[in-house]
């Protein structure tokens, strides 16, 4: 990179040093996507994650049934390549005549949407907690550290579901229930990551140059451990979608009649013998997106955290 | 030295139980609606008189942290309440159920370990052959599908479409088998009786695979790493160099320290076979712990849950314990 002086006045002096990192940003994302051409598996898995996010957003407009009003007549109407299949339902109907493929397009939205702000919330805790016990140590540090201990103790689902069975069923507890234990991955890997940098050379030059404990924290530590944080946080995110997907299987997550995968497979149990296409297109659903986020959050980690941090 | 340690460990879990019995106790409390209430709604008309005097029985009418005395209290003497609805000490209904619940943990957990044995050390002893890309595929696809789904692909293949195995329960009305543990293979095995030992087995196959399944992919990952990092170290380079036959390069030396790593992971799954557990057994109608809570939730039985909960939890506490001291057996350079 070739180096102008520094200008003088304020105001050119800090659009320089935005055009500073706007060019480093440019050059970091060049080199992450020629990275990322080496996994092409990684990137037909973001292909197929767009997919999915773009059926959910445009539901309404990709499909032409009601996903959760049916028909008494259209019950149990097999998916079309079979016989008494019809292409107006594609993947045929369940129990209440629903059209399933509409009702798939419509649950991806529940999906990916406790996925998102389940991580989002377990990340936004865990990094803030993270951050200040890793760095300020302390009787801070202790009691989250031993609070997550505790968090520990309990099986992830088996934490879910007790606290889904205490506060009830529905989006928000769905969401608390998760991020509950959720955040304390985060906070583990920040700590641990926090406590090793802030021992390095360029930490006490950012101290000695008398920069504040907050701006060292955010300005400085931060944007070097948040690769990590990203992977860990798209490798959870398939994890928390099946936690979601296995609560509304289990009656105490998203409530019907709104479509979610894992009720869906729940609904269809019932008539395995009669109408397998009720439980396994919903299920065929969760393993794809899954797939395609496990798949995309490995790639993601061969090209960001080479060392290997997080299994 | 070591007994020290390995005592230490154990005392350092005695707080954390109390936290969990702690936490366990609080969310109790946190939930909409007064016990009491809630076991009238379950119990049928009963006058005002009444209900202060189960009030007083179950110290409703003291202060939060002297029910919280009279909670771990009672929890140190095992004694956790009794359920609502069935009107029976928790822990009787729980230990009635255990059995099932750990006959199919361990099929699960015996399941996994026969499939991700054989497939992570081959993978590694055949890096980037067409098995180690086809298993390490199939691996993924085990992490990536719900446990539930799973299992009813499984019921659709195995017993409504080939008709192999049965769908549901643990073992058919028409066998007759006399209880010892409780775990029905090793009561068969016991009383020599052998039908009952096929019956149970074909019962117990598909729930196995469908809770094992994820632990399998992932021991499987974890043990092929692993070798991988081991069969180029320096001593099995030695163990080649001095002329040792492959496989037991393989198997003594790059095997055995591969192990350390991979009893870890396997320690950590204990957690996702006792969470598991509630969705198979839901799927495959196992009349076990898993199914009981799933009631007890469904029925508002809030002692009974809570119950289950803590049990689990200790479950869990104990098996990272039993893990850590494996560990140290396992790799002498490690301290607790």
């Amino acid at each position: 990179m070739t180096t102008t002086p520094a200008p003088t006045s304020s105001w050119a002096r800090a659009r320089h040093l935005w055009g500073l990192r706007w060019r480093m940003m440019r050059r970091n994302w060049s080199e992450f996507a020629h990275q990322m051409r080496k996994h092409p598996l990684a990137i037909i898995a973001a292909v197929v994650i767009l997919l999915y996010i773009l059926a959910a957003i445009f539901a309404p407009a990709i499909t032409v049934h009601d996903p959760t009003r049916g028909s008494l007549r259209t019950r149990f109407e097999p998916p079309f390549w079979m016989e008494g299949g019809s292409t107006e339902f594609l993947l045929g109907t369940d129990d209440q005549g629903r059209d399933i493929l509409t009702r798939i397009i419509y649950g991806a939205r529940v999906s990916l949407l406790v996925g998102v702000i389940a991580v989002g919330v377990s990340v936004l805790v865990g990094l803030t907690l993270g951050a200040l016990a890793g760095f300020y140590r302390g009787r801070f540090d202790t009691i989250v550290s031993r609070a997550a201990d505790l968090l520990l103790a309990f099986p992830f689902l088996i934490f879910a579901i007790g606290v889904m069975a205490f506060l009830g069923p529905g989006f928000g507890n769905l969401i608390l229930a998760l991020t509950f234990k959720g955040w304390v991955e985060f906070f583990r890997l920040v700590r641990g990551e926090m406590m090793a940098e802030k021992t390095k050379e360029y930490v006490e030059a950012a101290r000695v140059s008398g920069m504040g404990k907050v701006a060292i924290i955010t300005r400085e530590i931060l944007p070097n451990i948040m690769q990590a944080v990203f992977v860990l946080a798209t490798l959870r995110m398939g994890y928390m979608i099946i936690m979601e997907a296995s609560l509304s299987f289990l009656g105490l997550g998203i409530q019907p009649p709104t479509p979610a995968w894992g009720s869906m497979v729940a609904s269809g149990r019932d008539y395995l013998l009669t109408a397998w296409w009720v439980s396994t297109f919903p299920g065929l659903a969760i393993v794809g997106l899954v797939l395609a986020i496990n798949l995309f959050g490995e790639g993601l980690r061969d090209v960001l955290d080479p060392r290997l941090k997080i299994e | 030295m070591r007994a020290i340690k390995v005592l230490e460990r154990i005392l350092a879990t005695i707080p954390i139980m109390f936290g969990v019995a702690i936490m366990v106790f609080i969310f109790m409390r946190l939930t909409p609606g007064d016990p009491v209430d809630i076991m009238m709604g379950a119990g049928g008309a009963v006058g005002a008189g009444e209900i202060e005097q189960l009030r007083a029985e179950f110290h409703l009418d003291e202060p939060i942290h002297i029910q919280l005395w009279y909670f771990l209290r009672d929890a140190a003497r095992g004694d956790l309440g009794n359920s609502y609805i069935k009107k029976r000490p928790t822990m009787e209904l729980i230990a009635e159920r255990l059995p099932a619940t750990i006959e199919l943990a361990l099929g699960a957990l015996f399941f996994a370990l026969i499939i991700a044995f054989p497939i992570g050390i081959l993978s590694a002893v055949k890096q980037n052959s067409w098995l180690d890309r086809f298993s390490m595929a199939g691996a993924f696809l085990g992490i990536s599908m719900p446990a539930f789904w799973l299992g009813i692909v499984l019921i659709l293949i195995f017993s409504v479409k080939l008709r192999w195995l049965p769908v549901q329960g643990r073992i058919s009305y028409d066998v007759n088998l006399q209880e010892i543990t409780g775990l029905y293979v090793v009561d068969s095995i016991l009383t020599r009786n052998w039908p009952a030992l096929k019956d149970a087995l074909r019962h117990l196959i598909l729930p196995s695979i469908a809770l094992g399944a994820a632990v399998a992919a992932i021991v499987a990952r974890v043990l092929r790493s692993s070798m991988l990092e081991t069969l180029r170290a320096d001593y099995v380079t030695l163990a080649r160099a001095k002329g040792a036959p492959e496989h037991r390069v393989v198997l003594r030396h790059a095997l055995r320290n591969a192990l350390i790593p991979t009893v870890t992971v396997i320690g950590l799954q204990v957690g996702v076979l006792l969470g598991g557990n509630m969705i198979v057994e839901t799927v495959f109608g196992w009349p076990g712990l898993g199914r009981l809570v799933v009631d007890a939730i469904f029925n508002r039985d809030f002692p009974l849950v809570q119950a289950s909960v803590m049990v689990y939890a200790f479950t869990f506490v104990i098996a990272n314990l039993i893990v850590d001291i494996l560990y140290t057996y396992l790799n002498p350079k490690i301290t607790l």
